[in-house]
């Protein structure tokens, strides 16, 4: 039984390396990881608008009344540029990783909205809370996204202990995991895949792309993200969104924690 | 009555003028006649000239042997004869042509869309997506199985479609153009505070190797010299993302047959080793690393030494999840004979990377055409002979070893010096063709500025492009239920592909 040894070998070598969160600590994040932003408005120079200019994606918005500066984290690519580009240091981005929102207008940041908002959702609490079986349709996703979903069923982040798994058909999901801007020949498979999921049923937009169409915001190939075609719950922000900030956001969302 | 070349270099500007534009019938004999004589065609494309409102069609063609590679031009008129019935591989890039542009290469074999992109050419109409003549097999007993473009697993989409006559799969069709975003469109146009991101996220899991192609050419034109600390840096980034990809396709193979163990170790040793790369950037897949002149982070020596820790813990962890796989005589009963290409197949359909060494093709950017940190450090190429599902995964492995190699021996020896330099001015009315080994295989990114020095890039071409073919090869006599294994061993790039 040669064979049999060299798999117990080999399982001793890897050990059991599931993270210890949520119950344990959050895994670390590396030292130059950006999370949410954090602006002070005050340190703004006059008439300066370095920031707006750099922004690939015009995430950052200036409040006309204010001059208030925000920026749509449902938009934000997490380059830096802005941050790079300001000359008195006025945007910063933290390590707060948890930016996933049930509503679409707590993604933008600006004076009283703190990081993490509300992603809880009542319905989704009362009916999946101890199970949540996911339909995932990438539509124009780079492969980012797609893999740092896939890890979240690797034995590491190992989602199945929470009741979440992605499935292979419509017809046993609960609801659809989408990424991608949506591209224009995504349309038709993104509504028959939604409607091919029995009611009730929750859409989760995963990425800046699948929010508001990210970097392809805009470009007549795409639609802008998942929202224009189907209702979507969940608001994941991030290009891609690091794999906790996606397992805290469909946490926080079950209600399996707060 | 084949003509001359203008004879370029890897990432070397040259001026826009020199490159021969010569009567269709001289420039279809000369690509033809490069091509029999062992050329690759990197890239065949349609460049729009706003100057004198035309197209002209450009041919990019590598010679491996002596790292050189040759462009000439053509204005091809509404119709031209089509290269493809001399020329395999001009195939794809012929149906890409007539798709975008409304240029028809007559008597072309299989003139089908392939992206389903909305046409620039006002008289051709936009194809419907998944709406094509596919080819159709008829016969008792014979069937059609349609698959995608929404997949069961957790992937991006695209249709394929098997001739069956009961296992044995006699035809596949692939037919893709799901994830078309507009970015060739968009880089056309020119340079916005967008044109990196485009770069990093033409296929997301390998930003690291579009972005660096995508900077070389723009450094070239600007004459800017980047540091030897900073092309380091890079070429670190760059094995990274070939391990991490490397290690994850193994893993998925071995779920693909079933070997559980090997699937679940490699999924967990993956994010690890994107981890080091978020170490580096704070991005896991190596945004924003890269800018034009160098990188935006530098690796000091404590984080060199981290670095290095943690990989050679990855690198142990990885020999006992793969060897176990490739010692377990059930794994290898099921890659070995399946989903063979043979070398003649790959010569001459143009394959590129990993699936070409599978078939014993020794072809490496990183030595034919080096560039960067790889001119003066150099990496064995590992070929493989079998061209099966075995020897795409084997491949694999022996890349993965030498990265691990590579990147220890520049971590412990990182130049010293800056880690990026101003990039100038560009020069005007030039142009470069910028070619990298990204983890899957030849990236090629065609830049040009025109007379007021603005940058467009009209022409990217993702390794996928090259080899989604192969698969469709590959798949001929096999059992439709190897499809998977098959699918996996190339893992090719759908985005990359309809960019
Ligand atoms: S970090 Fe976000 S807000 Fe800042 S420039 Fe990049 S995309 Fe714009």
């Amino acid at each position: 039984m040669p064979l049999m040894w060299n798999i117990l070998a080999a399982r001793l070598h890897q050990k059991n390396r599931t993270l210890k969160y949520p119950d344990g600590p959050a895994p670390e994040l590396p030292e130059r990881f950006a999370g949410a932003p954090e602006i002070e408005t005050g340190k703004c120079g006059e008439n300066c608008d370095a920031c707006l200019r750099q922004c690939p994606t015009g995430a950052i918005l200036r409040e006309i009344n204010t001059g208030e500066l925000r920026i749509d984290l449902g938009l934000c690519l997490f380059c830096r540029a802005c941050e790079r580009a300001c000359p008195s240091g006025a945007i910063h981005f933290t390590h707060e990783y948890r930016l996933a929102a049930a509503r679409r207008e707590d993604l933008i940041t600006g004076p009283g909205r703190e990081f993490p908002a509300e992603a809880r959702q009542a319905l989704a609490e009362k009916l999946f809370k101890r199970s949540l079986k996911l339909r995932f349709v990438s539509a124009g996703g780079c492969n980012a996204c797609e893999a740092d979903c896939n890890v979240l069923s690797t034995v590491a982040w190992d989602m199945g202990r929470f009741g979440i798994q992605f499935v292979p058909s419509p017809r046993h999901a609960d609801g659809i995991l989408v990424t991608g801007p949506v591209p224009e020949n995504m349309r038709l498979a993104l509504l028959k895949t939604y409607e091919a999921i029995p009611s009730p049923k929750i859409v989760i937009a995963t990425g800046a792309c699948a929010i508001s169409g990210g970097l392809y915001h805009s470009h007549p190939e795409t639609h802008n993200g998942a929202a224009d075609l189907v209702p979507v719950d969940l608001w994941i922000p991030g290009c891609p969104p690091h794999p906790l900030t996606i397992l805290d956001g469909l946490l926080r969302f079950l209600g399996r924690i707060s | 009555m084949t003509t001359e070349c203008l004879l370029v270099r890897n990432a070397r500007a040259f001026p826009f003028a020199a490159c021969p534009v010569v009567e269709m019938p001289a420039f279809r004999e000369t690509v033809i006649e490069n091509v029999r004589l062992g050329a690759r065609l990197n890239a065949l494309f349609a460049m729009f000239q706003p100057e004198n409102d035309t197209l002209l069609l450009l041919a990019v063609m590598a010679h491996d042997a002596d790292g050189s590679l040759r462009i000439l031009a053509t204005r091809p008129g509404e119709r031209y004869q089509a290269l493809t019935p001399a020329c395999s591989q001009a195939h794809w890039f012929e149906r890409e042509i007539f798709e975008t542009w409304g240029i028809l290469p007559e008597s072309h074999p299989w003139l089908k869309p392939i992206r389903f992109l909305p046409s620039r050419a006002q008289d051709v109409p936009s194809a419907e997506i998944g709406r094509a003549n596919f080819f159709r097999m008829d016969g008792e007993e014979i069937h059609e199985v349609a698959v995608g473009p929404v997949h069961a697993g957790v992937i991006e989409p695209g249709h394929f479609r098997f001739q069956c006559h009961g296992e044995t799969v006699y035809h596949l069709e692939i037919s893709l153009g799901y994830q078309h975003r507009g970015i060739e469109r968009a880089l056309a146009a020119g340079i916005t505070p967008r044109t990196l991101h485009y770069a990093e996220t033409a296929a997301g899991d390998t930003t690291i190797s579009h972005t660096t192609t995508c900077c070389q050419a723009w450094e070239t034109l600007a004459g800017t010299q980047v540091s030897a600390r900073a092309e380091a840096i890079r070429a670190i980034a760059a094995e990274l993302e070939r391990i991490a990809n490397h290690i994850g396709d193994l893993g998925a193979l071995a779920g693909d047959v079933g070997f559980l163990p090997t699937q679940n170790y490699c999924g967990r040793i993956r994010g690890d080793v994107l981890n080091c790369t978020a170490l580096i950037c704070g991005n896991r897949f190596g945004r924003g690393l890269l800018t034009p002149g160098g990188v935006q982070w530098d690796l000091d020596t404590a984080l060199a030494q981290n670095l290095r820790a943690r990989l050679a813990e990855i690198e142990a962890d990885a020999v006992s999840a793969i060897e176990l796989m490739f010692n377990t005589s059930s794994v290898l009963a099921r890659l070995e004979g399946t989903g063979v290409l043979t070398a003649a197949t790959a010569r001459d359909i143009g394959l590129v990377g990993v699936a070409a060494r599978a078939c014993g093709l020794s072809r490496d950017i990183r030595r034919d055409f080096p560039y960067g940190i790889y001119r003066f450090h150099h990496l064995p190429v590992c070929t493989w002979s079998t061209g099966d599902c075995f020897a795409r995964a084997y491949v694999r492995w022996l890349e993965t070893r030498q990265s691990f190699r590579f990147i220890r021996e520049q971590l412990d020896a990182l130049p010293e010096g800056p880690i990026s330099s101003s990039v100038g001015p560009l020069r005007p009315d030039s142009m470069a063709i910028s070619l990298t080994e990204g983890w899957r295989g030849e990236i090629c990114h065609v830049t040009r500025t025109d007379a007021n020095a603005n940058l467009t890039v009209p022409k990217i071409v993702d390794p996928s492009f090259h080899n989604w073919f192969g698969l469709a090869c590959a798949l001929r006599n096999q059992a439709i239920s190897d499809f998977p294994l098959c699918n996996k061993s190339f893992n090719l790039s759908y985005c990359g592909h309809d960019l």
